[in-house]
């Protein structure tokens, strides 16, 4: 008798189960299209003749497919894509690097060193965080330009005030460090100490090849940062040639003027394209580290 | 004694490891805020040293309709694009969370937008927007509407894409639900089948206090961010059409180094800062009542 009851239970639940798992998928589907179709318009606005780039209604397959366009990005003289894309690679290289290595170190003494006021220090690293670019940039500007008349040598107009500042430690990514560095055991470093092991070796030998996956969620964020940054790039840089890409794009599609929409996407495409190739690369990474991110703070 | 010349020596050891910050905190952070503190008071028209005026920038500010406007146009946009963000960005999230199949493929359809450059994503707006040749108005007039707006060009839909436009970036925000709604523990939604509660109920009751932390967090980012948006009207709409679209960071950015009014930019930028501390501080105190943190 049993297994019949089970079996006219079961019935209309499993139906009502199919129709949301259904609703569920549509929803889903609406969701994802949703999301890709503006990426996937670009790409194929970019591959198009500019007379079809225009054409109404839209042409959705680019016919004929002009990868060529790509390819005049980089040949037109009055844009300079090459170097654009080469300051924001140097740019990018420096301020991951000094991020990253700055911020462990900082990181290290929050999590593995007590002493006195480390507290009311970390709070402060806290409260850092919520102060907002905009708040700070016509301060800064001043004080870059004190800088250089100080220093002997230019600030503005230079990447420098792009990038000297990640090399002292950027609180976002200490915060992020330190979280994993208490998750090391101290038994650890402990052992380190009484092998005679210096505190700086502690932490290059021991605490840091074992934090390996949280230094990379930090150099990812802080290259996607430097990357997309554009009101920085849009304060301190003056000449066109020191551009960043993202600048760059904006000063394209401003003396484009909106004409050659073609043009336009693929140098969007471009300046999307390392971001692009980095999520493929390493998107468990993307994803956990933003997720715990936000579930620490 | 001993404990006294171990403390020390951390003390030292602390301060040798957190100096970088130290620096570039006193450097770039104290430094520059103080300035601006002073800087606020002052006029200084950048090519000239700077001028005590005391409060004059602060009460030329009350009387400034630019600055009015500019405040009205953020907030505007902070009260369409926030709520709906996060309802959406939630709604996705709940979505995401059932047991489907295609979810990784659907996860980074959702994530991927929000990782790419504010500069690039306003380019595809641009065109997306354009109102003769845009894909939107062509959806649209396929749909039967036969005057689609004229979105970025019109006084009256040029913030609303703006704000259409600020859900294509959530992605981010998305990620965080999901993993708030991972840690929601099985238990509690066994406990609420036994009591015989729906699926609407289980969200109401179990799912959204259990994840009240993580919402929290993200209207605080929420709050920070919407105040300050500026890459997307600066480039796609320069803040027109008749300054539709001109947003307080954008007055800022123009006060500064358009006009080289660098201690009314000063003053600006203060006052920013204490509408942002202001709201978040309106979260927090809201916060007792709304959320609720387990145990441990």
């Amino acid at each position: 008798m049993r297994p019949s009851t089970f079996k006219v239970k079961a019935r209309p639940r499993r139906r009502a189960l199919y129709w949301k798992k259904t609703l569920t998928h549509l929803a889903l589907l609406t969701i994802g299209a949703v999301a890709i179709i503006p990426f996937l318009w670009t790409l194929s606005t970019s591959l198009k003749t500019n007379r079809a780039a225009v054409a109404y209604p839209p042409q959705w397959i680019p016919h004929p497919c002009r990868w060529k366009n790509y390819l005049d990005l980089f040949n037109t003289h009055e844009y300079h894509f090459l170097l654009w894309t080469r300051n924001s690679l140097f740019l990018a290289a420096l301020v991951v690097t000094g991020a990253t290595l700055s911020s462990a170190i900082v990181a290290y003494g929050f999590a593995k060193i007590r002493f006195r006021g480390r507290g009311i220090l970390f709070a402060v690293l806290l409260a850092t965080m919520m102060i907002p670019f905009p708040v700070l940039m016509v301060s800064l500007f001043i004080i870059f330009r004190w800088l250089g008349d100080h220093t002997g040598m230019a600030w503005l107009g230079t990447f420098k005030p792009l990038w000297v500042p990640a090399w002292f430690g950027v609180a976002f990514n200490i915060f992020l460090l330190r979280q994993f560095f208490l998750t090391i055991p101290d038994e650890l470093s402990e052992a380190a100490r009484i092998d005679g092991c210096s505190e700086f070796g502690i932490f290059t030998r021991v605490i840091l090849p074992l934090s390996k996956p949280a230094l990379s969620v930090v150099a990812l964020f802080s290259f996607l940062g430097v990357w997309n940054d554009f009101i920085g790039p849009l304060v301190y840089l003056q000449r066109a040639d020191q551009f960043t890409l993202a600048l760059g794009l904006q000063s394209f599609q401003s003396q484009l003027g909106g004409t050659s929409w073609n043009m336009l996407m693929a140098a969007s495409v471009l300046v999307m394209l390392p971001v692009l190739v980095l999520f493929f690369l390493a998107q468990r990474t993307f994803i956990e580290g933003i997720a715990t991110t936000g579930i620490k703070g | 004694m001993v404990h006294t010349k171990i403390e020390t020596r951390n003390f030292l050891k602390g301060m040798a490891f957190l100096s970088p910050w130290l620096i570039g905190l006193t450097v770039f952070l104290a430094i520059p805020i103080g300035l601006s503190l002073y800087l606020s008071f002052c006029n200084y028209p950048l090519l000239q040293p700077p001028l005590f005026i005391g409060l004059r920038n602060y009460s030329h500010m009350i009387h400034d309709p630019v600055f009015w406007t500019a405040l009205e146009n953020t907030l505007a946009y902070a009260a369409m694009a926030l709520p709906a963000g996060m309802i959406i960005a939630l709604g996705a999230a709940l979505l995401l969370n059932s047991k489907v199949r295609g979810l990784s493929l659907y996860r980074t359809l959702v994530f991927l937008p929000s990782l790419l450059p504010a500069v690039a994503s306003a380019m595809v707006w641009l065109w997306l927007f354009n109102a003769k040749l845009g894909l939107l108005n062509f959806a649209l007039r396929k749909l039967g509407v036969t005057h689609p707006p004229a979105w970025l060009s019109s006084p009256r839909w040029a913030m609303p894409a703006l704000v259409l436009m600020s859900f294509w970036g959530i992605g981010n925000t998305v990620v965080i639900y999901l993993a708030g709604l991972q840690n929601v523990p099985r238990e509690l939604y066994e406990a609420a089948d036994i009591d015989g509660a729906g699926g609407w109920r289980k969200i109401r009751h179990v799912t959204l206090p259990c994840i009240s932390p993580v919402i929290f967090f993200n209207l605080v980012m929420a709050i920070i961010g919407t105040l300050q948006n500026f890459t997307a009207p600066f480039i796609m709409t320069g803040g027109g059409p008749v300054r539709a679209t001109y947003f307080y960071t954008m007055y800022l950015y123009d006060s500064a180094f358009k006009y080289l009014r660098m201690g009314y930019a000063s003053a600006m930028a203060w006052v920013q800062f204490l509408l942002i501390l202001a709201l978040t501080a309106l979260a927090f105190w809201s916060a007792r009542h709304w959320v609720h943190y387990q145990g441990g």
